[in-house]
């Protein structure tokens, strides 16, 4: 019981954390609140299966592929979509919501709405304390904690990681400082759907695929956002797990719990936001006017 | 008799000098005309079914619009006061057989009390966190939906309630008359002085606060008002359709909303309710192709939201009229001087 708590801890944490980070970042620099955000981890997902299902690519090369497709995919979008009404911040909201919308309508003519799975990269099973634990499950857990390094270090570490974090404090400045604000922005978008895409490729072979998949996480994602405090990666991350942990402990505890995860979770976030505004790590912006 | 001449003289003479001057006001008349006269003229169940429904969402987008757009409280979670009063409604009028009469404003009340719940604890936030906390409290019912199926009826939802009325044209002309009447009060509400407050709510909260003004009322006022009318729509939604399911409380309908007031423009309260009349009837058409349906629906918000980020109607409506630049005062585009104070417009 403990440790399948803690394994799916674990592995729901990582990935509403890697989302959260791709989600908060563009918001952070852009503005975007991107609701096509887990869309784009869908249609990775998806990616992957058509190319080892029906292509007959091998996994991790699939993987690759697809994080570039979607790499793609997303520029195309912003530049035609998103860029020329970016000032009208409502109409940004609708036309992500209407691409998350398109996103889905496209798969489900492509692949149905059939339940799909893809076999794990690699089969067999250990015993941790008494549990069977799939070495699936064990890889994804270490993927996902890899990706989360790499972004860190990439954010923290590199010219461009700065330029986006400085974007992300002060836009004004930042453009004053020489950095080009819309070539940030664009930057970071490829960055954040990437990271999205990787998600997708981490998860998919733990998850079923259908064209309906964005939703649940999407809204976990907002939560974990908010929980941790817009723009920061140290609250996307502990929020992140401590969404997942009470998830966990409410699925496998309570009978009927599975009907209750999303609400319990979101009820502790709404708990922690009366009594921190501004999220678990956030920082009381001065009131933009 | 002279008294009857008088009121038509009266009418007329409104009608010439304050509608026919405007073409949105023709528009807006020749709307509520048709609504009111298009069941005896066609007779067909399921244009009036679809009409009645357009109603019904007419007055849940506008109530959107009225504390997300005026105030400026960005509500993800607007299905919340709808599903609310709904299964209120249901609740009554299937344990106590309370008539639907009853059981709507009941329903509203509720909704009310909903909004004062989600307010309470959203006062302190703004921006996107308020938006993306409101997108939780819906799922959190969700889940409580499904806990209690004793009570709730679980997935399937709470289905027999009693009709709204006996014949499907006199449901028609509740739901129309209904909307006609809210919406009309909506648009009173935004006219008025708290509908100015709200305005500078959204436009400077500080500045409001400055000016002597207790803002955190204003918004729980805000949420109440945009509750209680969202909530007369799901209560009319509940009885329309016989049914209350959770489906309603999906994140697809808080969304949907939005995408309604938005694609209508929003602060304008007319906006909401012209783009339901536009998308509803829009996605029952494109019922001809099943497997797109949705996807030419997404498409068409798409574009249409890349060439007029406004809004669809305000858009039309700044190409048909313009503002004369003296008096401020709305003229036909194709007038050279303004009606009223004679200024040459461009």
């Amino acid at each position: 019981m403990l440790s399948d708590i803690i394994l799916t801890t674990l592995i729901n944490g990582s990935t509403y954390a890697l989302l959260a980070i791709g989600f908060s970042l563009i918001f952070g620099v852009a503005r975007i609140v991107n609701i096509a955000h887990t869309a784009f981890y869908m249609v990775a997902a998806y990616c992957i299966f058509f190319a080892t299902h029906r292509l007959g690519v091998n996994p991790v090369t699939a993987m690759l592929m697809a994080v570039i497709v979607i790499v793609l995919l997303g520029l195309i979008c912003y530049k035609l979509f998103i860029e020329p009404i970016r000032e009208h911040e409502a109409a940004v909201l609708i036309a992500t919501i209407a691409l998350a919308m398109i996103f889905q309508e496209v798969m489900l003519l492509i692949f149905k709405g059939d339940f799909r799975t893809v076999p794990p990269l690699v089969s067999g099973y250990m015993n941790l304390a008494g549990v069977k634990v799939g070495y699936q499950q064990l890889l994804t857990i270490a993927a996902a904690l890899i990706i989360l390094a790499g972004v860190w270090a990439f954010l923290i570490k590199t010219r461009l990681g700065l330029a986006i974090r400085s974007t992300a404090q002060d836009r004004e400045v930042a453009n004053l400082m020489g950095m080009n604000e819309a070539r940030v922005a664009m930057l970071t978008l490829a960055v954040s759907v990437a990271i999205a895409a990787l998600t997708g490729a981490v998860v998919l072979p733990l998850t079923v695929l259908n064209p309906h998949m964005w939703m649940q996480p999407l809204i976990m994602m907002m939560a974990v956002v908010v929980l941790g405090g817009l723009g920061s990666l140290k609250g996307s991350f502990a929020g992140a797990f401590i969404l997942a942990f009470s998830e966990a402990l409410i699925v496998f505890l309570i009978p009927k719990g599975a009907f209750l995860r999303e609400s319990v979770a979101l009820s502790i976030m709404i708990l922690v936001l009366l009594m921190r505004p501004e999220g678990l790590f956030g920082i009381v912006f001065e009131e933009e006017r | 008799m002279g008294l009857l001449t008088f009121y038509l003289r009266r009418l007329f003479a409104v009608v010439k000098g304050e509608v026919l001057v405007l073409p949105s006001r023709v528009v807006v008349v020749l709307f509520f005309v048709t609504l009111i006269a298009f069941p005896v003229l066609i007779d067909d169940p399921y244009l009036i079914r679809i009409l009645s429904l357009a109603s019904i969402f007419a007055i849940f987008a506008a109530s959107w619009d009225l504390l997300s757009g005026f105030t400026g409280q960005m509500n993800f979670g607007h299905a919340l006061f709808f599903v609310v009063s709904a299964y209120t409604a249901a609740l009554l009028n299937l344990h106590f057989k309370i008539p639907p009469w009853g059981t709507i404003p009941l329903g509203g009340l509720a909704a009310v009390l909903a909004g004062l719940v989600i307010g309470i604890p959203c006062l302190r936030l703004r921006g996107t966190y308020l938006a993306l906390t409101t997108l939780a409290f819906p799922i959190i019912l969700m889940g409580i939906v499904f806990a209690l199926p004793d009570l709730t009826g679980g997935e399937l939802g709470l289905s027999g309630l009693e009709r709204l009325a006996k014949s499907r044209v006199l449901s028609y002309y509740i739901c129309v008359v209904v909307m006609i009447t809210l919406v009309g009060i909506m648009w009173k509400i935004t006219d008025s002085k708290t509908g100015i407050i709200f305005h500078a709510i959204r436009e400077d909260e500080v500045a409001v606060r400055a000016s002597g003004i207790n803002t955190t009322r204003y918004k729980l006022l805000a949420f109440c008002l945009s509750g209680f009318f969202a909530g007369i729509a799901g209560g009319l939604y509940a009885h329309f359709m016989r049914i209350t399911g959770p489906s309603t409380l999906e994140v697809g309908m808080s969304f949907q909303v939005v995408i309604w007031a938005v694609f209508g423009g929003v602060v304008t309260i007319w906006g909401p309710v012209g783009a339901v009349f536009i998308l509803f009837p829009l996605l029952e058409f494109f019922r001809f192709w099943p497997e797109i349906r949705l996807l030419l629906f997404a498409f068409v918000i798409l574009i249409i939201l890349l060439y007029m980020p406004e809004g669809l109607l305000p858009w039309i409506r700044d190409k048909i009229e313009n503002e004369c630049p003296r008096c401020k005062i709305r003229n036909m585009a194709t007038r050279k001087t303004c009606r009223i104070c004679d200024a040459a417009i461009h």
